[in-house]
Order: structure tokens, then C-alpha cells, then sequence
């Protein structure tokens, strides 16, 4: 089979094509090795691309598979992690200068889950620092590209892999949301992502930026593809405490229940000033084509959900000024030049380390948690988010899904709002609320605006629904090819 | 008007957890630099705290032991600074709800009067590394081995007034936390260590200000360190001055307390709830099963001691200051049925013994087999006590077993009638002034008699035959 043909593929059709003796694991590896090779060079997705290693792994598997002893459904299937994923042996940077050296010892959970269902690791994405940024301008090595118009920003912080999946250069990747961080990239690069409910997947080994929101999960072609991966990568870890003991059920059994009788919410706050016209004109078809699937539709209330910017830039900084104190030129990571004192060390390690968005954020959050401001800042906003997350309470009262843009517009011109950070913030004001309230959200993606830019759809499910609403989206997919299509050069 | 003191202490117990609050690592002391540092210890990116359950179990040990609340839902918070011990630029503590709340301890004072000083507050936090600055040629070097070890910080109400009742305070709680298995106490090693903090008033006023005197970690320190700076604050105020809020650390050397840093020096911690650790619950029957589990605490057993054993309140106070020191006290006791005579050895000759080689009980080379053969000699007049401390010396060099340490030095003592008789006609006949003078109403004289008796029988006669044979002979 033609490169070409292996990488219009499925994860699905991948494995049966392996398995069935089509191609080899190496041939679906190099496909996506050497399209990385021919078109990274325009869209800078990959910070590290692991050629020999995914070779020998590749090789390993095929024998593996041929002898019987690896049949997963991920067994062979190529794959890239965000670069903040701890990687065993491979350099792992989240983006950062500071990390320009860290070959991680370890391996992250999830990386240890995708290694042993036989999965190929290709290589690790570029991403804004520390996942901080809805652009990927704020990556030490380099800016993304959108593969729909390489003037365009990806969007953040997991525009690599979302970018990789648009172009297909990878099948399947993990990125991670702390506040729309697969959502909106994932939108903006016309793909489909889920981050999954607050405590689905095992943080252990994701290098933390806010931690009572961050949430890995994968992005890929379609919510088939999703939901395959979320079968591997979910579930309970006993080295991560806010990991949930819940059953995990066969996300890929309820893809094809019907959407008869949906309940679909559409929060009349998302639908308001602020969002597209154009974007606004693609979500309604969408919703339309949903209503002709057999589901209701109803407008429902987040009364609070303004509040949820402001209070995500009081919540996320402080929990990243703690996290990232560990940063500090020590042990591992950047460390300056002939330090004179250890102050010195510090200062200069972390000044030259960290990039500005992230000192931005690192004195933001450390100014939330002063003595005298902690109560009006930080302990203010929790209360708020408890708000937040009431509304989301209420609203599933009434229905069983929200639906809504996943981001305000479609994708910006690289530079456009790089010396704006308040204007960058609200390019995540819809996914921001439903990281707050610690509910799954997805984007799928629903056609394109006028520009020729994609616009996703988020969908929001209750805690744990994740399988409906893979279930939902694939159900659209069924009946759509948006997300088939593939940017022109890259096709 | 007098000066009264006043003081408050923070102890921090190392908890003796076979692996660390956080991680998996073992926390034995002493090993290589390093080489019980987890990647959690190291605080590697990407990793997470997994609280260790029997720490958690050994907080409610100590709060039960102390009377206080149990937190039914706690938190772990991060407290905010740099150092190049703390691998993750905070350490992980409670803050607003510890896992022990309001408890106290009562203390025995000198005029024998007890008093009850309040505690705070109890709550779990991880120890930090360790910065050693030898053998590093200007730099300094970095040892995790001790990161994460669990310390329960127990925090003491502003309840004492000398630095006697602080030492008894802490003694106490020492006393305590080996009763419960909860720490072991080694104040060398730094897993039972203190914090003073100290100010003077007159009294009737409110609180004077207080400075903290850090890292005091031996009973007689505290008590130098905190009669050094009452002496100092007094001074300091009478001289028109005024005592400052302060962090001072005691030089055992010169036995002083020196500035340390000062309130603008001090870091904000920037508290806040941990993301990382979930509340820790803890449900009444949690509490019910760790009740069941207690020992008997050194106040109850103090109480069935002098109930018991009819000891005296010092001697059943001294008995019981460790669980070890008071089952030894009960063998013994048990094993001669003379609870005073083992009281009485317990706190002489063994403990004199012990303290000159610097032995705990437990350590001690004379066991209460050992000891109850020994005081059972006494007992049935085979040895005097006199020889019986020659005897419990020789046992303690490993010497042989009582019996065969007796035959050996020839201690047996001489209770038999005619031969004493006929020693004691002895010295009367040699001594006619003395008998005359005795008999003449210098009853004084009688100890010359016994003296001359116990020299002629080079200390093996049974005094009380002595005793009673001199009597009949001289009433004669």
C-alpha cells in the first residue's frame, strides 16, 4: 500500500491493515517518518522526531504482532505525545528553554499505557511553555503553523499535535487542556479532541502546569480514532491521588447508538457577543444537522460563565507559580553561567530559563497568593468556580449535552494578538468553564468559515460521559466528511 | 515587679514510618548520600505525592494520646519558598486544618502539683533535605535522603512559665510519642527536635513579643537556650530597649542565642490547598480502630503503678517515663514479689549503670531474668546488698550468671548461727572497755560492734544475724 494510501487511514483501518499482513508496523511508521521529514519543515509540529528509535520499536512490534503476542487494537499504531509527557531516555522540554537538556528517567503513565498496547512513539510535539498560550507563539522552539493557512497560529497550548493530526503526520496524538489547550487548537486545526473528565487519566509523569485542571487526552482524525485511544490511556492510578476509581467502560461500544432523542443545550452565554458571526452561522448548521439526527435542541443558562475567565487567571497562574518553583537550576533543567551566590543562581537560571508569557504568569500567580491578597484573589475565585460549576449542574438538569463553539473565531494570524495577553485569554472563553466545573468537553470538527478556517463544535457532557459524547460525535461523523478533509499541501 | 516568662514550643516528631509521607523511599538514617532520594523526593517533573496511609494512622495516635479532635477532613497545603534542600520549592504541610486539632498534656511540676498545658495543634509535613558544606571546594552539596521523611509539628499553647516546665513539657511528649510507637525519639539524629518560642511580661499584661529560638535538640539545650534569652529580653527591656520579633538560634558552644532573621527577613509562604492531594478523611470509625489500638499511656500507668506496686508518685513518675523501663519494673517486681526492692534497683544500681554507659533500657546487658535471680539472692539472705551491687557490676561486664558470679568472688554470705556466735564472743572478749561502756548505756557503741563484726567476716555475715546475736550477747 502507497504511503499516501496508509496515511488517509484510520486507526482502525491501520490495525486491520497490519494485522491482515497489508503493510508492516515499519511501513506505517516510515510513512509517517518520512512525511514528518518532507512537510514538518512548514508547520515546525515536531520538537523531537525519534526516527531510529521508532524504527526498532516498529520492528520489534512487527515480530511481536507476527508471533501472536501483541493484537490490542493499538498494537503497531504509530503515535506522537506533547512534549510534556515525561519520556523515558528522550529528551522532554514542555516547550521550554529550561527544560532544553532534560532527558527525562521516567516514563508518564500514559506513555507507559501507549507503550505497552504495542503503540510506536514517532515523536514529541511542540507546544506553547509550560502549555501556556492558545497561539503556540510561546514555544522556545519556534512557532507552529496552521497546515489550513501557515500564516495562521495552530492555537495552543497543544498546537503540535493538533497541527500533525491535520496535516497527518501523526495518526494520533496526546495533548493535554488545562483550559482549552486540546479544544481550541483542536478547532482551529479542523481535528477532533477530548479532554475527558478531571481525574480520567493519570497525571503522574505530565509536567504540571495548573493542576486541579490539567487533563490529558487525545486528539486524532476522527472520535472513533478518540475513543480507541481512550480506551488504553483511561482509568485509575494509584500514583496520581486525584485519579478517579471509576470503572472504565468500552468507549468504542456505544459509538453507534442512535442520537434519537438528545437532549442538546445550547448556552445562550456562549451565543452572545464576542463570538464570530461566521462561526456562529457554521455552529447553527451543525446543530441543525443534529436536529435532523432525531435530537432536541434548548437554550440553557451559565449565568456565571463570564466569571470564568477571570477566575481561571487567579486559579491556573497560582497553582503554575508553585509548580514550577521545582525549576529552579539545581537539579536538573537549565542552569546559568557562573553563578555568584545561590540567589544569583536562581534569579538568572529561572530569568533565562522561562520564557515571558510564563514569568507573566509565574508573577501573577505568586501575587494571587500573597499574604493579604490571598483571600480577595485566590480564595475568591474558588468560590466563584464553585459557581461555575453550579450552573453546569443546573444546565444538566435540563439536558444531556451542551453544545457551543469551541472557540470565538477562527484561526488568527501568527502575531496578531502576541503582545495582547488579554485578547489571547479570551480565545478560550468557552473551553475555560468547562475546565473550571472539571467536565469532559470535546471539539469535532463541523465545516469551514468564509476565511477557508475550520470551526469545531465543543461538545459538553456530565462527569464520566465521555462515551456518549464520543458517541454523539461519531454519530455526526457518520453523516459528515469534514473531518476527512486534509489542507491541500499536506494531502 | 517580677518578669514572668512565658513560652510555647513547636516539636517537630519525626514519625517512624518504614517509607516516606509522600513516596516509597525508605527513611532509614544514615545511608549514602542520596541513595533513598525517589524521583518524588527529587521532585522530578511530571511527578506526584501519594500520601502514605500509616502516617496519617500514627497523627491520630498521637491526638487520641493527647486528648485533642480528631480533623474529620484535613489538608494538605503547600508552603511556598526556595532552598536548595526543598526539591519542589515547597514543602507540603497543613495550614488551616490540621489533622490534630485542640489537645493537652498534663505535667508534673517540682512541688509534685500537676499542671496542663495546651496544644494547639498537631499536623503532618514532609522533612527537607539536607545542605552539606564540606568537602564540596566552595560549593555546597545536596542530600534527598531525608526529604519527605513524615514530621508531625505539634504546637503547644503559650501555657509555660520556666524553661523547667518547657524541658517537663517536652520530656513528657518525648515520653509519648515512644509510648505510642510513633517516633523513636532519637534526639541525636534530629527526630524529636524543638522550636521555643519565648517572651517576658509582667504579669497580668498581655503577651510581650516573642522570639523563636529554632533547632533545639537536647532537653538540657532548651532549658540553657531559653533561660539565656529570658535573661536577655529582660535586660534588653529594663535597659529601655525593646525586644523585636525575631528567629534566633542557640550556640550550645557559647550558650548564647544569636540572631538568626528578622520578621522583614520572613519569607510569605504563600499558602494554599494542595492540588496534588485530595482532603484527607478520616471517619469515626477510622479514629475507633486506632482507640482500640493504643497502649496504656504513661499517665494510667503511673496511676495502676502506685495502686498496684504501692510506689510513691516520684518512683511510679520514674518508672513508667518509657514503656520499656515500666514492663522491666514489672518482671522484676513480678518475678521477686517485692515491687519496692525492684523499684529500688531499678532507679539505683541498674540506672546508675545505664546512665554512666549511656544505655537505654531495652539496651540494657543485665536483663529481668537476670536482675530478679539477683534481688532473689538478697532475698533469701544468700548475699548482702553490699555485695549484691559487686554482683549486678559483674553481670553487666558479661561476667557469668548470678549464682556463678557469687561462687566465684566467694560473696555467699555467712548465716550461720554458731560460726557468727562464735566471732561475735570473739570481739566481745577483745574489747572489754567497749562492751562495758556499751553496757553502761553508750548505745551508740552498737555500730562499732557491727562494724568490728562485718571486718571479721570480711562483709559476708548477715547483718540481721550480726544484728540480732550482738544484742543477745551485750544485753547479756
Amino acid at each position: 500500500m502507497s504511503q499516501d494510501a496508509i496515511s488517509a487511514l484510520s486507526l482502525k483501518e491501520l490495525h486491520d491493515g497490519i494485522h491482515s499482513g497489508q503493510f508492516s508496523v515499519m511501513e506505517a511508521t516510515d510513512t509517517y517518518l518520512d512525511r514528518i521529514e518532507r512537510l514538518d519543515g512548514k508547520l515546525n509540529t515536531y520538537i523531537t522526531v525519534l526516527r531510529e528509535q521508532a524504527q526498532q520499536q516498529a520492528q520489534a512490534i512487527d515480530q511481536q504482532i507476527r508471533k501472536g503476542e501483541l493484537t490490542g487494537p493499538l498494537a503497531g499504531v504509530p503515535y506522537a505525545l506533547k512534549d510534556l509527557f515525561c519520556t523515558e531516555g528522550i529528551l522532554t522540554t514542555c516547550g521550554s528553554k529550561m527544560l532544553s537538556n532534560f532527558i527525562s528517567p521516567y516514563d508518564a503513565h500514559v506513555a507507559t499505557q501507549l507503550k505497552q498496547a504495542g503503540g510506536v512513539l514517532l515523536g514529541k510535539n511542540n507546544m506553547d511553555e509550560f502549555a501556556m498560550g492558545s497561539s503556540n507563539e510561546n514555544s522556545a522552539y519556534g512557532v507552529v503553523r496552521n497546515p489550513w493557512n501557515t500564516n495562521c497560529v495552530p492555537g495552543g497550548s497543544s498546537g503540535g499535535g493538533a497541527a500533525a493530526i491535520a496535516a497527518r503526520l501523526a495518526p494520533m496524538v496526546l495533548g493535554t487542556d488545562t483550559g482549552g489547550s486540546i479544544r481550541q487548537p483542536g478547532s482551529f486545526c479542523g481535528i477532533t479532541g477530548i479532554k475527558p473528565t478531571y481525574g480520567r487519566i493519570s497525571r503522574y509523569g505530565m509536567i504540571a502546569f495548573a493542576s486541579s485542571l490539567d487533563q490529558c487526552g487525545p486528539m486524532a482524525v476522527s472520535a472513533e480514532d478518540c475513543a480507541l485511544t481512550l480506551n488504553v490511556i483511561a482509568g485509575f492510578d494509584e500514583r496520581d491521588s486525584t485519579c478517579a476509581n471509576e470503572p472504565v467502560p468500552d468507549y468504542t461500544a456505544t459509538l453507534n447508538d442512535s442520537v434519537q432523542g438528545l437532549r442538546i443545550g445550547l448556552p445562550k452565554e456562549f451565543f452572545a457577543t464576542g463570538l464570530d458571526s461566521q462561526v456562529a452561522a457554521v455552529i447553527e448548521r451543525a446543530v441543525k444537522e443534529f436536529e435532523k439526527l432525531g435530537a432536541s435542541v434548548k437554550e440553557v443558562s451559565l449565568p456565571n460563565s463570564h466569571l470564568a475567565v477571570p477566575v481561571y487567571y487567579v486559579v491556573a497562574p497560582a497553582e503554575a507559580s508553585s509548580n514550577l518553583s521545582r525549576f529552579d537550576g539545581v537539579r536538573f533543567g537549565h542552569r546559568c553561567e557562573n553563578p555568584k551566590d545561590l540567589m544569583d543562581l536562581y534569579k538568572r537560571s529561572r530569568w533565562e530559563g522561562f520564557g515571558e508569557e510564563v514569568k507573566r504568569r509565574i508573577m501573577v500567580g505568586t501575587y494571587a497568593l500573597s499574604a493579604g491578597y490571598y483571600d480577595a484573589y485566590y480564595l475568591k475565585a474558588q468560590k466563584v468556580r464553585r459557581l461555575i460549576k453550579q450552573d453546569f449542574v443546573d444546565a444538566f438538569k435540563e439536558v444531556d449535552v451542551i453544545m457551543g463553539p469551541s472557540a470565538p473565531t477562527t484561526p488568527f494570524k501568527i502575531g496578531e494578538k502576541a503582545d495582547d495577553p488579554v485578547a489571547m485569554y479570551l480565545a478560550d472563553i468557552y473551553t475555560i468553564p468547562t475546565s473550571l466545573a472539571g467536565l469532559p468537553g470535546m471539539t469535532f470538527p463541523i465545516g469551514f468559515a468564509a476565511d477557508g478556517l475550520p470551526v469545531g463544535m465543543q461538545l459538553i457532557g456530565n462527569y464520566f460521559q465521555e462515551a456518549r459524547m464520543l458517541n454523539i460525535a461519531h454519530q455526526y461523523q457518520l453523516n459528515s466528511d469534514w473531518h476527512q478533509q486534509v489542507p491541500a499541501q499536506f494531502a | 515587679m517580677e518578669w514572668e516568662t512565658v513560652i510555647g514550643l513547636e516539636i517537630h516528631a519525626q514519625l517512624s514510618t518504614n517509607s516516606k509521607i509522600f513516596s516509597g523511599s525508605s527513611t532509614a538514617y544514615g545511608a549514602e548520600p542520596n541513595t533513598q532520594a525517589s524521583l518524588v523526593d527529587l521532585g522530578m517533573p511530571g511527578v506526584l505525592p501519594v500520601l502514605n496511609k500509616k502516617a496519617v494512622e500514627m497523627a491520630i495516635r498521637l491526638g487520641l494520646a493527647i486528648n485533642a479532635t480528631i480533623t474529620p477532613r484535613s489538608v494538605f497545603a503547600r508552603k511556598n519558598y526556595f532552598y536548595p534542600d526543598l526539591p519542589k520549592g515547597y514543602q507540603i504541610s497543613q495550614f488551616e486544618l490540621p489533622v490534630v486539632a485542640k489537645g493537652h498534656l498534663d505535667i508534673e511540676l517540682d512541688d509534685g502539683s500537676s499542671k496542663r498545658i495546651g496544644i494547639t495543634r498537631a499536623h503532618l509535613e514532609e522533612d527537607a533535605g539536607k545542605s552539606l558544606h564540606e568537602d564540596f571546594h566552595g560549593k555546597t552539596g545536596i542530600d534527598l535522603n531525608r526529604a519527605g521523611t513524615p514530621l508531625l509539628e505539634i504546637v503547644s499553647e503559650p501555657d509555660m512559665r520556666s524553661a523547667k516546665e518547657a524541658v517537663a513539657y517536652m520530656k513528657k511528649l518525648h515520653a509519648l510519642v515512644r509510648y505510642l510507637g510513633v517516633c523513636d525519639g532519637n534526639m541525636q539524629e534530629g527526630s524529636f527536635r524543638c522550636d521555643a518560642n519565648v517572651s517576658v511580661r509582667k504579669p497580668g499584661q498581655p503577651f510581650g513579643t516573642r522570639a523563636e529560638i529554632k533547632n533545639l535538640n537536647s532537653f538540657r539545650f532548651i532549658e540553657r537556650a531559653i533561660n539565656y534569652e529570658v535573661e536577655r529580653q529582660i535586660e534588653l527591656i529594663e535597659s529601655g530597649g525593646k525586644v523585636v520579633q525575631e528567629t534566633r538560634l542557640y550556640d550550645p558552644d557559647k550558650g548564647e542565642t544569636r540572631s538568626m532573621r528578622g520578621k522583614e527577613d520572613a519569607n510569605d509562604y504563600r499558602y494554599f490547598p494542595d492540588p496534588d492531594l485530595l482532603p484527607v478523611e478520616i471517619t469515626p470509625a477510622d479514629i475507633e480502630a486506632v482507640r482500640a489500638s493504643l497502649p496504656e499511656l504513661p499517665d494510667a500507668k503511673k496511676q495502676r503503678f502506685i495502686q498496684t506496686y504501692q510506689l510513691g508518685s516520684y518512683e511510679a513518675e520514674a518508672l513508667t517515663a518509657s514503656s520499656e523501663l515500666g514492663d522491666y519494673f514489672e518482671a522484676v517486681a513480678k518475678g521477686t514479689q517485692d515491687a519496692k526492692l525492684a523499684a529500688n534497683w531499678l532507679m539505683g544500681g541498674l540506672a546508675a549503670l545505664l546512665n554512666k554507659h549511656e544505655l537505654e533500657i531495652s539496651a540494657s546487658p543485665v536483663g529481668t531474668d537476670a536482675l530478679t535471680q539477683l534481688l532473689n539472692r538478697i532475698k533469701d539472705n544468700t548475699i548482702s546488698s553490699t555485695a549484691a551491687k559487686d554482683v549486678l557490676e559483674a553481670m553487666w561486664h558479661g561476667e557469668g550468671t548470678v549464682d556463678a558470679i557469687i561462687d566465684q568472688k566467694g560473696l555467699k554470705q555467712i548465716s550461720d548461727t554458731g560460726a557468727i556466735e562464735a566471732m561475735i564472743d570473739e570481739i566481745i572478749a577483745k574489747n572489754p572497755s567497749q562492751v562495758a561502756d556499751y553496757r553502761s548505756g553508750k548505745d551508740k557503741l552498737f555500730a562499732f560492734f557491727v562494724g568490728q563484726a562485718m571486718r571479721a567476716s570480711k562483709g559476708k555475715a548477715n547483718p540481721n544475724t550480726v544484728n540480732d546475736i550482738l544484742k543477745q550477747k551485750l544485753e547479756g
